[in-house]
């Protein structure tokens, strides 16, 4: 399977990563060669066969709904870039 | 002070309760070690000298009280990848270059808790994404055995760093061959447990269904004193598995007469270096000396499929785990922002390198609409038909044994423009993930002075096995005590 530079941009818009329009087309050769090895997945045979999704197919363990953690936004939010008054500050969404 | 840097764990241990020593000369006595060698191995990030003076004198406090187990008052380093609280959590990334942890990791929790020292926090490929240690914000780490080549990765900071006995341990993350590989590279011991043995709580994600913590030590006794510690479920990760924790220490000694040992034939082939194949063969036979019978079996997927299959699910489940990195709660924030869709692309186009780039683009592509059969699904069943494969091998043998690398360390530079080739480092190691099983890679020999690992892979659950092979092998061979000369002279 090839990529060409166009699904690359696409790629990298839905992943929100800034790519430099010079470094495309490496991106477009390396996606490629990793996307033909990815190939060999169809020489296995997996007719009939059900997906794994964890090793030892356990299942979600549930407990009781109660409240376990304590509120800790202060010591959180110190983490943040910009946070103010408990609120996480972005650039302004709606003008 | 005598030589500590040549002792283990259990050694360390039993001087620390003889009084040889005290807990805090121990810890000076290691951070001493630090302060001279890593500039030029670049094995550890962050040395938390404060912090581990303050453990040690407590350890000291609990040992002259007598009350003491086998890791109390042991100096040893953590992984950059384990949320350490106070401290900074790196994971080798500028993203997280800023990020001071909130919270321990359960491991780091653990460890602290049965007495031992953290030192600091080691190296490794950005996000665990790598398998020479050269994708860290850091800069690469340097081989102790050639400081011209790699020391492997993602845990090559704890490899290099355990190899150089800058400490007697360390922990790791295993996602792929990230703690075997980078032990076979380094000459040390690095065990990778069952998935869901250890807790993922406080360890950053990478591929959440692959991802498990384990050691890096200069012997498996070592080893299993660690995995005592951290192996257990626990209720902050629900993937984790209540399933009994034995004493692993108890059976090291067991006798492995009888012991049925199956060799891959698809681990012998060309790609394998030939002093390689001369030496694990010689292992094996090691092991037959002691009893144990081999029978040749077969892993067809255990390669190509299983390395196409790995890079689908842990690509999918990184760009999934690496999208909490948006800039907008912890970690790196470009300048001046022109909107929120801009601050997200650039934050992350700038704080990731390349390779985190890549994977999560792979990631991103599969997951996508129309995408999914094709591939995270298929993905999906080509893991089952080789955890099958595993699970048929294992009805009438023990063990698997076999080569954890097909080459020794690499150069510096060899395989940064190819990641194919990089890829392709962890062939023997990946179905193990995939299939959730236990893996252990010991040193086996040397080629032109570098080492060589053996990698044994166990069943689900069956660690105490390969803890008690790996060391029968070790009571029997030297290969486990060389240390690199370079470092060797310490400046105690």
């Amino acid at each position: 399977m090839v990529l060409n530079d166009e699904d690359v941009r696409n790629i990298a818009r839905l992943a929100r990563l800034q790519i430099d329009e010079a470094d495309i087309p490496l991106y477009t050769t390396e996606l490629s060669r990793v996307f033909d090895l990815v190939e060999q997945l169809d020489e296995v045979n997996i007719r009939d066969i059900i997906p794994m999704a964890h090793p030892a197919d356990a299942v979600q363990r549930l407990r009781t709904d109660e409240v376990t953690e304590q509120n800790q936004r202060e010591k959180f939010q110190k983490l943040a870039p910009m946070a103010e008054s408990g609120l996480y500050l972005v650039p302004k969404v709606i003008e | 002070m005598t030589e500590q840097y040549s002792e283990t764990i259990a050694g360390l241990s039993k001087d620390l309760r003889d009084k040889k020593y005290s807990a805090v000369e121990l810890t000076q006595y290691f951070l001493r070690r630090i302060a001279s060698s890593n500039k030029i191995l670049n094995a550890i990030i962050t040395t938390t000298q404060e912090q581990a003076l303050a453990a040690a004198n407590e350890a000291d406090q609990h040992i002259a009280a007598g009350d003491t187990n086998p890791l109390t008052g042991i100096p040893l380093l953590h992984k950059d990848i384990f949320c350490t609280d106070g401290i900074r959590t790196s994971c080798g990334s500028r993203m997280l270059d800023n990020f001071i942890a909130p919270y321990d990791a359960t491991v780091v929790a653990k460890l602290h808790g049965a007495g031992a020292v953290m030192l600091g926090k080691t190296n490794m490929d950005e996000f665990a994404m790598g398998s020479s240690n050269e994708n860290s914000y850091y800069g690469p780490v340097r081989n102790p055995w050639d400081i011209e080549r790699v020391p492997g990765g993602s845990s090559g900071g704890s490899a290099a760093a355990v190899a150089a006995r800058l400490a007697p341990a360390a922990t790791g993350s295993d996602t792929g061959g990230s703690i075997r590989q980078p032990a076979a590279l380094c000459g040390v011991t690095g065990l990778k447990p069952t998935y869901g043995r250890v807790s993922r709580y406080g360890m950053v994600a990478f591929a959440s269904s692959l991802d498990q913590a384990g050691t890096l030590t200069t012997d498996a006794r070592d080893a299993a004193l660690m995995l005592n510690v951290m192996a257990g479920p626990d209720h902050r990760d629900s993937t984790s598995i209540d399933h009994p924790v034995p004493d692993y220490s108890a059976t090291l000694d067991d006798d492995i007469s009888g012991l049925r040992i199956g060799i891959p034939k698809e681990s012998f082939d060309e790609e394998l270096d030939d002093s390689i194949a001369t030496q694990v063969n010689a292992a094996i036979k090691q092991l037959e000396a002691r009893g144990a019978s081999v029978k040749e079996i077969t892993l067809p997927n255990m390669k190509k499929a299983a390395v196409a299959a790995y890079y689908v699910v842990a690509s999918a489940e990184c760009s999934s785990n690496l999208s909490r990195m948006d800039g907008v709660r912890f970690g790196y924030r470009c300048e001046h922002p022109k909107d929120l869709a801009d601050m997200y692309a650039r934050s992350r186009g700038e704080a990731f390198s390349r390779e985190v780039k890549r994977r999560i683009m792979i990631g991103t592509y599969t997951l996508s609409a129309g995408f999914y059969d094709a591939y995270y699904l298929k993905a999906q069943k080509v893991r089952r038909v080789i955890a099958e494969d595993f699970r048929r091998a294992f009805s009438d043998i023990d063990v698997i044994a076999g080569p954890t690398t097909p080459e020794t360390a690499f150069k510096l530079k060899d395989k940064t423009d190819d990641p194919i080739r990089m890829y392709l480092s962890d062939i023997y190691t990946i179905a193990v993930n995939l299939a959730g099983l236990p893996g252990i890679s010991i040193p086996c020999g040397f080629s032109q002075g570098l080492p060589i690992g053996l990698h044994l892979i166990g069943n689900m659950f069956d660690e105490a096995r390969l803890l008690n092979v790996a060391h029968q092998y070790q009571q029997d061979t030297d290969w486990h005590r060389q240390i690199p000369e370079q470092i060797q002279p310490g400046d105690s």
